[in-house]
């Protein structure tokens, strides 16, 4: 346990350790780790980068859907709409033509009568004539008669 | 064991702190096992303990530093190694695991030192696991390679190296030595200022202050490797008690191998703690180099 130059080479071997280590033992080392660190950051960056991606599509498409759900709905209220109108058209329509053909057929019917009263009339003035000729066993002129023949066929 | 070559535990300890000693033996030095005296001048193994300490200050401790620099290449090496394989990819085993430590490293140096961490973190790592892996030769048996070494003729062999206050007063020194360049580099003249004026701020008071700056200066290397050096020799010390004990008859065996286990995982906790300690403590004092007071 003496003091000698084993203290001077171990210096110098310390000093060459060091050297050797800061030249090429430390360099590649803190590099791989801190470009892998770096590597990591990036990657755990764009893992938060995609996930708010994929948050802001799903915000998006559930935005359209919503919107679409809109559109159906006014699309399908307006075709119920329409729907109602035409089937309301069709009432009033129907509706004006049974009245017409009502009507069309009243004045069938009115004309029919009139028809038959004219007729009925005719004929009654006919009857009186002969029954009056016969009440009276005389000839009536007719062309006599006529105008009080008309008058009681109108009072008819 | 071993044990049983010397007279007594006492001798048995003492060989075993011995390093292998290579170095400039004076003439006229006596020579160990009463071989007479050396008639010239000469570089060589010291014999004994008495041939290392005639040698002063122009001696190597072989062991220390083929230990030290052998363990300090083959931890470069596995760094190295991992560096070149390094990617920015899926890491994997033994990347991971190095990668692990760096880290580690990279975020106790981060927490001590608020600049660029990458001219303090190498050193931080080179402390770390150098001086880990020196402090693990401490858990091989304290024989195992000592003793199959001295039976092929080494006499001396200590493993572990940072138990060799050359070694970790020498790791010291280089921090010393890099706190003075970081601090001459970071503050230029305020340095020198810095030595000079404080903690008096007078001009008349400089010598005092320069006294005291240059004692605090030099108390932190010197107390950051003798602590290093204070815990790993008194554990090996224990360790060739324990050693001892095993020779000391059949009875003490049990008590002998209980102890061992014991010491060998308080070790475990030791040698980290005491790496960790010599790494911190290195980036504190580059970290206060850099601080204006």
């Amino acid at each position: 346990m003496n003091f000698n130059l084993t203290f001077v080479g171990q210096i110098i071997a310390f000093a060459i350790f060091v050297w050797f280590c800061a030249k090429f033992v430390w360099p590649p080392l803190i590099g791989a780790i801190e470009e892998r660190q770096k590597k990591i950051a990036d990657g755990l960056d764009s893992a938060d980068r995609a996930a708010k991606d994929l948050e802001l599509a799903q915000h998006n498409a559930t935005k359209k859907m919503q919107e679409a759900k809109v559109e159906a709905a006014a699309i399908l209220e307006q075709a119920n709409k329409r729907a109602a109108q035409i089937v309301d058209d069709a009432k009033l329509e129907a509706k004006q033509e049974g009245a017409r053909l009502v009507a069309a057929a009243q004045s069938e019917v009115d004309k029919e009568i009139n028809m038959a009263r004219e007729e009925l009339r005719q004929r009654v003035s006919e009857l009186t004539l002969a029954g009056a000729e016969k009440i009276l066993q005389t000839e009536i002129d007719e062309k006599k008669h006529s105008e009080l023949l008309d008058k009681l066929a109108a009072e008819l | 064991m071993a044990a049983g070559q010397y007279e007594n535990a006492g001798e048995y300890i003492n060989h075993h702190l011995v390093n292998l000693t290579y170095g400039r033996l004076p003439a006229g030095t006596e020579l160990c096992y009463g071989s007479g005296v050396a008639d010239t001048t000469h570089w060589t193994f010291a014999g004994c303990a008495s041939e290392a300490a005639a040698m002063g200050f122009m001696a190597f401790h072989v062991d220390s530093l083929m230990w030290a620099i052998g363990l300090g290449i083959f931890v470069m090496f596995f760094l190295y190694r991992a560096a070149q394989r390094a990617s920015a990819g899926v890491p994997g085993k033994l990347q991971g695991f190095i990668e692990m430590l760096v880290e580690f490293i990279n975020n106790n140096v981060k927490e001590v030192f608020h600049g660029r961490t990458a001219s303090i973190a190498p050193i931080a790592l080179t402390v770390f696991a150098w001086v880990f892996m020196m402090n693990l030769m401490k858990l091989v048996p304290v024989d195992l390679i000592p003793y199959p070494l001295e039976l092929m003729g080494v006499e001396y062999q200590k493993i572990a190296a940072t138990t060799d206050p050359n070694v970790t007063l020498g790791m010291a020194a280089f921090v010393l030595i890099m706190v003075v360049t970081l601090s001459i580099k970071v503050k230029g003249w305020g340095f020198v200022k810095e030595l000079c004026l404080t903690p008096f701020n007078t001009w008349f008071l400089f010598p005092v202050n320069l006294f005291l700056e240059l004692v605090g200066l030099l108390a932190k290397p010197v107390s950051l490797g003798l602590r290093l050096f204070g815990n790993m020799f008194a554990g090996e010390v224990i360790f060739l008690l324990i050693a001892a004990l095993f020779a000391a008859g059949i009875f003490f065996l049990p008590l002998a191998a209980g102890l061992q286990v014991l010491w060998a995982i308080f070790h475990i906790l030791v040698i980290v703690l005491q790496a960790f300690i010599f790494m911190i403590l290195t980036v504190v004092y580059l970290a206060m180099a850099q601080e204006d007071h």
